[in-house]
């Protein structure tokens, strides 16, 4: 009786110790893109939902077209990150493609946005030029490429929400000094490189702090064609972007 | 004790002085050929279709494309940096754009550039454009190659200047260096062997030069183009293993099959490729006949053995910390026993990337990561994640220190300094 009573109690102790065990027991092996793709999710976060230091960004649920272009600017010379290019120098422009694919069709819950410490002037400056732009200094507004939603627009417009403000600063920094680049006609260019500092930090700033949305894809270039239609340059640049699509 | 010495100082001033007259002469050589372009009979240059696709084949056997080909620039239009211990040398504009490319070159200068290392206007060429090996071309390739070059859309490009540091940016150095280390050398056959293997030492010593990677440099960045006992790859990092030794890369006890699979698709039973021959193989080896690829591995097995280095002074060990980051890091692919997962992760045990005494690829495995090729016969591969954000120094020491002290390996020790000095030699 002490006895059983003694290997039912040894049992009950161990039990956590044996689902310890199996849990942190290494994943099977399968032959997926999921499997095939760890060298992507290791700083991209599992299933490409972000990386560890908020520098990483979410690739998952990018549009596909924007993914793809992102992966050959890296290794064409359009945006420069070491690790990445020497990631992707060995991998054909087809396996680029269904890489990109992979990833545009991961549907991740996006994490709530952190807690900002921008000041609330700050914070409404970024919301004016993010939903309203800045028609004196020719400055479209976000919403208008990006979507009324700001998740992007099919097939290769990203979503700019549920990315830290890290990530956005160093990219319009990037846009704007150009080191990184887009194929022609390189829009995101020309209306970075009328941002000021202080405009790049209001626009990081907000669009870190924003929730997302119920419906976080992104939507789709009819859906969207309205919105372009209020600015003849932003439709024109979209629509070539449209155009040069996938290759 | 000054007049005693006269004499012997005399002897020695006139030693001196006939060293730099043969030096001066030799030099004078070197310049002196430069001859203008109009003095070479301009043979009528061989065109056709056939003739082109042939070139444009051995266009890759060469690789041409990945060092004249700019990143994201056009296909031959040059411009790519070859950061070299002197300085940069920038690849030249290929296509026939007559005053940026080749537009203007006959097919014999065209000859003159690979046999000789000199351009159209008789400058001497920089070896980072390895003519050791082409010189060793015969003239019919040359001229295939040259008229595929001149059926490419010309790309008006000008040519950027090399970015190298005095002296080595004056052709008299390079004249000097020519004199001691260049010589045009055709490729000889040997008549006691194979039709294969004459066809693979012509592709491997010429077009594949394959030794510009596999042979160690000397201080002035020579290297013999029959030479393939491993060297490290200048400024890039990587160590390009030896071929003759069965510990590195030796392919001495590999089937021919396997040779061949590895340099056709990136993977093969016995290893992949990663790296720098990672883009050989996407770039080149991958679009070879099956004929060219068994000819060159018939050659490369046949190579003879080089003398064993001496064992290591000091074998690595297990560790614990080690074996806790292999636990954590790597188990998932490379399997407990180091097995790793078929056709998809490469075994460590009994790998000889794991236990050859450089660790200069290891460490840049774990730090970068990587794919091997996507190639026609290996077309998804599967990727390595880079560690650079994980791992210390320290903790890539005692990891590949457990790797190189496992499953029956014992390689020599890794310590935290090497793994500092292999990251930044870059």
């Amino acid at each position: 009786m002490l006895n059983s009573l003694r290997l039912i109690l040894f049992a009950a102790l161990l039990s956590p110790l044996l689902a310890a065990a199996q849990s942190t027991a290494p994943a099977p092996f399968e032959d997926s893109m999921a499997q095939r793709s760890m060298a992507c999710t290791h700083c991209h976060g599992v299933q490409g939902r972000a990386g560890p230091d908020g520098y990483y960004p979410r690739i998952a649920g990018k549009p596909a077209g924007y993914l793809y272009n992102q992966l050959l600017n890296f290794k064409e010379g359009r945006r420069h990150y070491g690790a990445m290019t020497q990631l992707l120098d060995p991998l054909s422009e087809r396996y680029l493609l269904e890489i990109a694919q992979h990833f545009a069709a991961l549907q991740a819950p996006y994490p709530p946005p952190l807690a900002t410490r921008a000041s609330p002037a700050l914070l409404e400056r970024g919301r004016q030029l993010a939903l309203q732009g800045d028609a004196a200094r020719q400055l479209p507004a976000c919403t208008q490429c990006h979507g009324q939603r700001l998740t992007g627009v099919l097939p290769q417009v990203p979503g700019l929400l549920g990315l830290p403000r890290d990530y956005l600063n160093a990219q319009l920094g990037a846009w704007r000094n150009g080191k990184r680049r887009a194929h022609a006609p390189d829009c995101m260019a020309s209306i970075a490189k009328g941002l000021a500092e202080q405009d790049i930090e209001a626009i990081s700033s907000y669009l870190a702090a924003q929730p997302i949305p119920a419906d976080s894809r992104p939507q789709n270039a009819r859906a969207a064609q309205p919105a372009l239609a209020a600015n003849t340059a932003a439709q024109e640049c979209g629509g070539t972007a449209v155009a040069a699509g996938v290759r | 004790m000054n007049k005693q010495n006269r004499p012997a100082r005399l002897k020695a001033a006139l030693l001196a002085l006939a060293l730099a007259l043969v030096l001066v002469t030799l030099l004078w050589r070197e310049l002196r050929e430069q001859r203008p372009a109009a003095e070479r009979t301009a043979s009528p240059a061989p065109t056709g279709q056939a003739l082109i696709e042939r070139g444009a084949y051995l266009a890759r056997a060469g690789n041409c494309m990945a060092c004249h080909t700019e990143r994201g620039g056009a296909p031959y239009a040059g411009g790519r940096g070859i950061a070299t211990p002197f300085g940069t040398v920038y690849a030249g504009n290929l296509t026939p754009d007559a005053s940026t490319g080749i537009g203007a070159w006959s097919a014999e200068d065209f000859w003159q550039a690979l046999r000789e290392g000199r351009s159209r206007d008789g400058r001497l060429l920089y070896p980072a454009f390895p003519y050791a090996n082409y010189s060793r071309l015969q003239r019919e390739d040359a001229d295939a190659i040259y008229a595929f070059l001149r059926s490419l859309p010309p790309v008006a490009r000008a040519n950027t200047p090399h970015e190298l540091r005095w002296p080595f940016n004056t052709q008299l150095a390079l004249a000097a260096w020519r004199t001691l280390y260049f010589k045009p050398e055709p490729f000889e056959p040997q008549a006691q062997q194979s039709p294969a293997y004459n066809r693979g030492a012509y592709l491997v010593q010429g077009l594949g030069h394959c030794s510009a990677c596999h042979a160690a440099r000397n201080v002035l960045g020579a290297s013999n183009p029959l030479d393939l006992a491993g060297g490290l790859i200048p400024m890039q990092n990587w160590y390009a293993p030896s071929l003759t030794d069965a510990r590195q890369a030796g392919l001495m006890d590999w089937p021919l099959a396997d040779i061949v699979a590895l340099m056709q698709t990136g993977v093969s039973p016995r290893g992949s490729v990663q790296g720098p021959m990672a883009e050989v193989v996407l770039h080149s080896t991958q679009h070879l006949s099956q004929t060219d690829l068994q000819a060159m591995a018939t050659y490369l097995k046949a190579l003879p053995a080089s003398p064993r280095p001496p064992p290591p002074a000091r074998l690595a060990q297990a560790n614990t910390a080690g074996a806790a980051l292999y636990d954590k890091h790597c188990v998932q692919c490379h399997g407990a026993q180091g097995q790793g997962v078929s056709n998809a992760y490469p075994a460590l045990a009994g790998n000889r990337a794991v236990t050859m005494d450089s660790t200069v690829n290891l460490v840049q495995m774990v730090l970068h990561g990587g794919y091997p090729p996507a190639t026609a016969g290996n077309p998804r591969p599967y990727g390595m994640p880079p560690y650079w954000v994980d791992l210390s120094e320290q903790d890539i020491a005692d990891l590949l220190n457990h790797l190189r002290s496992s499953w029956g390996h014992s390689a020599g020790a890794v310590s935290a300094v090497d793994v500092q000095a292999a990251r930044s030699r870059r």
